[in-house]
């Protein structure tokens, strides 16, 4: 039975410190949550993606004051209520589009650091696995949210992506129909995506955060060389005041304090965007009210599902569809196609460091071949790295397989 | 230093993306349509003088049509019933002198389907007789028109009959009225008629056109500058085959139409050119003090 | 250092805490009432067709507006607080056109029901918690701790335009008449 002592003033320390273990709290959490010394400005990547989600979350919910759910008046709550009627509405959205689109920006920055530095092994499997369910979500929750503007891009995304669940020759259609609750995007498609948007999609993602936070707190985060060491003996040394020799550092307020300084510097970049350079997250195409009788003459997805979307595109219906398949679950399992004990950054991992700047190329060459119309010579580019994208992920397990250990630590 | 060469590995990958999505994509996407200033160089010049006196004279010959308001000449006809008879209402011709080429009306008003290089054109050639005729009633519209347009007289002049504007609160047949709806019923029957009125206007416009005209609310969003303005210039050279007629407007004309259009379709920029340098000088000082902080809390770890 | 540092993080605070008050000002703005509700505030109505001692109802600003041709003998019938006198000779009446009109925001003072008008017995009555008005909107029984509100009003002619504030509602204003 705990103790409360009748004493206590309502509200002092003493008195919350025996009701909600405050100290305790912050110690865990903050002042003795334990992060190596030897990391760089990418190890904040964690902390640019939760303040470019909060971003999102309160831009949201002023846009959500105002937004109106319907085909009709959709477009012209967001074009014309929301930018010109409300103060600040042009500020919320803008805000809005640009974070949208700049958190997969981060999200790749932040998976590729992982990858180099081999921070999804040895224990670090569920950072991984769960990183790559908030991608996933983060995915649902982006294209649900370009449904709602209801501009032609709106309309005819719509209507691409719930087609790809017909799964090719099965023609599911009933399942495509049941996706949508009409037989083409419409009231009740618009309604449920607004839905998943602001309500389902963002509980999900919010508890996905909170496990992410969890999987790091017993293998620890990562460092520059990959190396495992005592954190209990390390912070030790750090409480009895060896800072400099010891390996770790606080969150609270030293690794904090770097985070915030390059936090800094992202919002220099993130405002200038929302401010000058927003046209990029906000495609022309869907400033035209969705037309279910002409489909625009360029339609593509948003540059951050370009990659995938190019998988796609080579092949016959039935084959895309597989390797579109693959190319969304590859990723979870990297711990597993990866068979070397090595956890080391990859530039020490011989074939590895080959097979990590290929895999990065190959990706931001899908990616630009994705947006470009499907005719030669873009389609023929497009084809070898899809090609080379699903060669590297069966070439993974053989050549970490055959990769020597790496000396020292 | 070594944290420098890792964020230029990641901002090459990042402008190499961007470039990749965007201007280089663009540039595949849109095919380039040169502009020419609107020159209007396949029309010759006319080589005679035109009297604004004759001109105003001959003016009957329009106004059995048109209507000139700025002069006291009503339309003959309501905008609904002219859309009846002839697929369109002819424009009133007060501020036409303000914002047409003068080469181009001079050209137009001989044949106006070859000038607007048009399949269809309402208007029947040769109305205003010969050239000088023509030159004349020109001259005539110049004198009469105001020196200066508001951007939104010059869009209703030029695009506003067969394109409307929601956002400004422009309708084919005119500025959607201010009415007040039953106290008892809600109903607001005039508002209805009005709508009723161009919905009737509209229907008939598609028929004539082909298709409904876009509401050019946020063109200016949805179309680049550029675009908007070699398209009004010859809309032949994006959309072969359209129906949108080659307005012949000036150089001034368009700038004072992109004016309208783009206090429609981006509204919030004055607002945003005010509010970025604030945010961005917050950043700044924000960013400078948290280096102060982060120095002071790393000194002699490592 | 320990100085230093708290020195920066604190001025760091500081400056983020400026931050978000520009940020609360845009919130507060966003959730000002719209240019089209604002522009909305204002009402014209022509009274020149408005019969006697019928109660006419307008809406402004979402409100129900009460307005009476008051007749010469509007005298209400029973008066629990005593004043029973000629609601025509009320003050708080406005002349429009040569006419004495009561013009309220009809909504009870007490706590916000429509009373309803009884023109024979020449008052009103809140079906709500009883209160009682007189035909230029004076308490004639509590509940309602005050008089039926005067809108800001200006004359034009035979028209009142409200949400505007005109000479003669200044000049209530100023004996105390509307708040």
């Amino acid at each position: 039975m705990a103790h409360f002592d009748p004493n206590a003033r309502p509200f002092s320390h003493k008195w919350l410190n025996e009701r909600l273990a405050i100290d305790t709290l912050k110690r865990v959490l903050s002042t003795e949550y334990w992060i190596p010394k030897n990391i760089n400005f990418l190890w904040a990547m964690g902390m640019v993606l939760a303040a470019t989600f909060g971003m999102l979350l309160i831009s949201g919910i002023f846009l959500l004051m105002y937004y109106v759910p319907t085909t009709k008046e959709a477009f012209d709550s967001v074009n014309y209520t929301i930018m010109s009627q409300v103060g600040y509405g042009w500020l919320w959205r803008h805000i809005h589009g640009v974070a949208a689109s700049v958190v997969f920006l981060i999200i790749y920055i932040h998976m590729f650091t992982g990858i180099y530095y081999g921070s999804y092994k040895r224990g670090r499997e569920m950072i991984w696995i769960s990183g790559m369910l908030l991608f996933v979500t983060f995915s649902a929750e982006a294209f649900s949210g370009y449904m709602l503007p209801w501009g032609q891009m709106s309309y005819w995304a719509g209507m691409v992506i719930t087609n790809l669940f017909s799964l090719g020759s099965l023609h599911l259609n009933g399942l495509v129909e049941w996706i949508r609750g009409d037989y083409v995007p419409g009231q009740a498609f618009l309604s449920r995506f607004f839905m998943l948007h602001v309500l389902l999609m963002p509980l999900i993602i919010i508890g996905l955060i909170v496990l992410h936070f969890g999987t790091l707190r017993i293998p620890h985060v990562n460092n520059k060389d990959g190396e495992e060491f005592d954190f209990e003996a390390e912070a030790e040394k750090w409480k009895a005041g060896h800072r400099k020799e010891s390996k770790v550092i606080p969150f609270n307020p030293v690794f904090l304090s770097k985070d915030v300084f390059v936090l800094g510097i992202y919002f220099m970049f993130f405002f200038y965007l929302v401010f000058y350079h927003f046209e990029f997250a906000m495609d022309p195409v869907n400033f035209d009210p969705a037309n279910g009788l002409k489909t625009p003459p360029h339609i593509y997805p948003e540059w951050y599902f370009l990659w995938s979307y190019e998988i796609l595109r080579p092949f016959s219906k039935n084959v895309g569809l597989i390797w579109f398949g693959f190319a969304q679950v590859i990723f979870f399992l990297l711990p597993f196609l990866d068979r070397s004990p090595n956890v080391a950054p990859a530039n020490r991992r011989g074939i590895f460091k080959i097979w990590f700047w290929l895999l990065l190329i190959d990706m931001v060459g899908l990616t630009i071949m994705g947006k470009l119309p499907p005719v030669d010579p873009w389609s023929k580019f497009g084809t070898v790295f899809a090609y080379t994208f699903i060669a590297l992920w069966f070439a993974l397990p053989f050549i970490t397989k055959m990769e020597k250990p790496v000396g020292g630590k | 230093m070594k944290e420098l060469k890792v964020l230029a590995v990641v901002v090459f990958f990042t402008l190499v993306t961007y470039w990749g999505v965007e201007p280089f994509a663009h540039s595949v996407m849109h095919k380039h349509v040169e502009g020419h200033n609107f020159a209007y160089s396949d029309i010759n010049a006319s080589n005679v003088k035109g009297d604004p006196a004759k001109g105003k004279a001959a003016i009957s010959a329009c106004t059995a049509c048109h209507g000139i308001k700025s002069q006291g000449i009503k339309a003959p006809m309501d905008p609904v019933t002219a859309a009846n008879t002839y697929g369109v209402n002819p424009p009133d011709l007060s501020n036409a002198g303000a914002i047409y080429d003068e080469k181009f009306l001079i050209a137009f008003m001989q044949d106006p389907a070859h000038a607007a290089i048009a399949k269809k054109m309402a208007m029947p050639p040769i109305m205003a007789g010969n050239a000088q005729g023509a030159a004349d009633i020109a001259a005539y519209l110049k004198s009469i028109a105001p020196k200066e347009l508001t951007p939104k007289e010059a869009f209703v002049t030029a695009c506003g009959r067969c394109h409307a504007n929601r956002y400004g609160k422009w309708t084919q047949i005119g500025d959607v009225p201010k009415t007040k709806g039953n106290i008892k019923t809600g109903n607001d029957v005039a508002l209805e008629q009005f709508k009723i009125n161009v919905a009737k206007y509209q229907d008939k416009l598609a028929d004539y056109m082909g298709k409904l005209p876009p509401d050019l609310s946020i063109i200016s969003r949805a179309r680049s500058k550029e675009y908007l303005e070699t398209f009004v210039e010859n809309p032949q050279s994006h959309l072969k085959g359209t129906a949108m007629p080659r307005v012949g407007i000036t150089k001034e004309g368009f700038e004072k139409v992109y004016a309208y259009l783009e206090s429609t379709g981006d509204p919030s920029k004055p607002k945003r050119e005010k509010t970025g340098p604030w945010v961005l000088g917050f950043f700044l000082i924000f960013t400078f003090l948290a280096y102060g902080w982060y120095k002071s809390q790393w000194k002699g770890l490592k | 250092m320990s100085n230093r540092r708290d020195f920066m993080g604190m001025a760091l605070g500081a400056f983020t805490g400026l931050g978000a008050l520009g940020a609360l000002y845009a919130a507060k703005r966003t959730w000002d009432p719209l240019p089209s509700v604002k522009a909305a505030g204002f009402a014209t109505i022509d009274l020149s067709n408005v019969p006697e001692n019928t109660l006419h109802v307008e809406k402004w600003r979402g409100k129900p507006i009460l307005i009476i041709k008051v007749a010469k003998n509007s005298k209400p019938n029973t008066a629990p607080n005593g004043n029973d006198k000629n609601a025509y000779d009320d003050k708080r009446l406005i002349t429009v056109g040569g006419h004495k009109f009561m013009i309220v925001v009809g909504l009870c003072t007490h706590l916000g029901c429509i009373p309803d008008y009884f023109p024979d017995k020449h008052k009103f009555i809140c079906p709500c918690h009883g209160g009682q008005f007189n035909a230029a909107g004076e308490v004639l029984k509590a509940p309602p701790p005050s008089p039926l509100v005067i809108p800001p009003f200006k004359i034009d002619g035979t028209k009142v335009v409200l949400g505007e504030e005109g000479p003669e509602y200044k000049k209530l204003k100023e004996s105390g008449l509307v708040s």
